[in-house]
């Protein structure tokens, strides 16, 4: 199983496993990561998903459609270049060991 | 009523002669009986197997969390153009033209949604947030002065009233239709029983009234109205489409905030213990509010229509048939919800199905949390306890769950 480690703003880690084929965002529900709220359950219809994604996996990742973009126009926290929704990023075992940073806020 | 009949006695097994077959209920989840106290028949529903036939209306329904889920995530297979209620758009006229967006299936949905989307985005919420704020505080200010109040119509019905209609932008004139439409709205999702049979009857003005105001001229600039005929000038929708799809707004972007807050009021009055903790840390109002469109889901059923044969949780149903779908029982199935009768303000509810699911989930989602948390929020602040001080009456809609009347005590913090 491909893991996932999330940074807390407070620099807190938390690696978690996630399964193939479920989003990111599933797997810090899943494993009551907080600083994930997912209000909308990955629908990619709310923005408070929201993760910084550490530089060197950022083209490993897919490629972003168009309502994941506009979505995080208006994400609670600043939208950086490496600015993604975690639902929208499916798990394989070639994104074993990524990682991804919360942002302070979500809503 | 004699229609609800016996809900912890399925009238079929569900295993006869060896083979599988659909156990058959005889209760009525459109009765008086079952909006008064539905949780033993949605037990009933959920445990009598994956999937139900309800002989009174001849449907088949779904009530557990897996399978709602599953067929809120399958519009292919489980289309909504044939209709989001009973009546099958292919065998019946529907009451009105049928919604572009609610009532429509991909590829063409996505089109209308996505005008729908983004002018319903992340981004304009923040541009309201404040006003929203704003007015919620001064609801609340004033409902404390008066102390003793009915907090559906005064609270639940008059904060989302003082913001929505103007966030639309809607003439002042003739908004004592909006609630009105849209209880006929989810009436006539119904069977074909008197709560829709007398809503439709009476339903000439109250659409006239929306027809007109969903036309361009009518809707003030820089309100949601306006920002969808503003997609007609960009060639995302044409002319025809643009006020079908403000109608869409005026549908379903009231009564459901109503209920929603309604319902978050009934559990904070309810359960002092969640008020106190609410009180204690008030950046629990969003999830206090999200926990009671779980708790309560105010929006209770919808169907899809089968556009295949197709298996659910191992029973086969034919194509065409209707699928009744209960999100409040799915929203308090045991086997997805630990302790789901309970209401708990700091719960991880991501996941339920209160707006739905899938592509048709509720497309004002961000303005009913806006909305949620913005009064939540307020009281936090300003109310010290809220005492139920009177009868508490249920109003009765075929979709729609929530009161007619609260009476209260507000007591300042």
């Amino acid at each position: 199983m491909p893991s996932i480690t999330f940074i807390h703003p407070d620099g807190r880690n938390e690696r978690v496993e996630a399964e193939a084929g479920t989003s990111a965002m599933v797997s810090a529900v899943t494993h009551g990561v907080d600083g994930i709220l997912a209000e909308c359950g990955g629908n990619a219809m709310c923005a408070t998903c929201h993760v910084y994604v550490e530089e060197s996996w950022l083209d490993r990742l897919p490629a972003m459609e168009e309502a994941e973009d506009a979505l995080l126009d208006g994400a609670a926290a600043e939208r950086l270049p490496n600015s993604r929704l975690s639902c929208q990023i499916k798990m394989a075992g070639e994104l074993d060991g990524l990682v991804l940073r919360l942002p302070g806020r979500q809503t | 009523m004699s229609e609800l009949g016996s809900p912890a006695l399925p009238s079929a097994s569900s295993a006869v002669g060896g083979r599988s077959v659909i156990s058959h209920l005889d209760l009525d989840p459109f009765a008086i009986e079952f909006f008064e106290d539905p949780y033993p028949a949605q037990q009933a529903l959920r445990e009598a197997g994956p999937i139900v036939f309800l002989d009174k209306w001849n449907v088949h329904g779904v009530a557990r969390y897996a399978e709602v889920y599953a067929v809120l995530n399958d519009p292919a297979t489980f289309c909504s153009s044939r209709g989001v209620g009973l009546s099958d758009f292919k065998k019946e006229t529907p009451w009105r033209p049928p919604s572009l967006i609610l009532e429509a299936d991909p590829p063409a949905h996505a089109r209308t949604r996505a005008v729908l989307s983004k002018v319903l985005s992340p981004a304009v919420m923040k541009q309201i947030r404040d006003g929203f704020t704003a007015a919620a505080e001064a609801k609340i200010d004033e409902l404390l002065q008066r102390r003793n109040i009915d907090a559906i119509a005064d609270m639940a019905e008059a904060y989302p009233l003082s913001v929505f209609p103007d966030a639309v932008g809607l003439k002042p004139e003739g908004r004592e239709h909006l609630l009105p439409y849209a209880s006929v709205v989810f009436n006539a999702f119904g069977p074909p029983n008197e709560l829709r049979q007398t809503a439709i009857e009476r339903s000439m003005p109250h659409q006239a009234y929306v027809a007109e105001q969903c036309q361009r001229h009518n809707l003030v600039a820089g309100g949601f109205g306006a920002g969808i005929h503003a997609c007609v000038d960009s060639g995302e929708i044409n002319e025809a489409e643009a006020p079908l799809l403000v109608r869409s707004l005026l549908s379903a972007g009231l009564d459901t905030t109503v209920n929603g807050i309604g319902a978050a009021i009934y559990c904070l009055a309810r359960f002092p213990e969640e008020l106190e903790r609410l009180r204690r840390d008030p950046t629990l109002a969003r999830n206090a509010f999200e926990e009671a469109v779980r708790f309560e889901s105010p929006v209770q059923t919808f169907f899809r229509t089968t556009t295949r044969e197709v298996e659910i949780g191992g029973f086969g149903i034919g194509e065409g048939e209707k699928v009744l779908m209960f999100l409040g029982a799915a929203n308090r199935d045991p086997r997805r919800w630990e302790d789901p009768d309970r209401y708990d303000i700091t719960r991880k509810t991501s996941g339920h199905v209160g707006f739905g699911s899938g592509i048709h989930m509720c497309a004002g989602q961000l303005v009913a949390r806006l909305e949620g948390e913005a009064l939540l929020a307020a009281l936090a602040r300003k109310v010290a306890s809220i005492a139920i001080t009177g009868a508490v009456k249920r109003r009765y809609n075929n979709t729609l769950r929530g009161l007619e009347s609260l009476p209260v005590e507000l007591v300042p913090a």
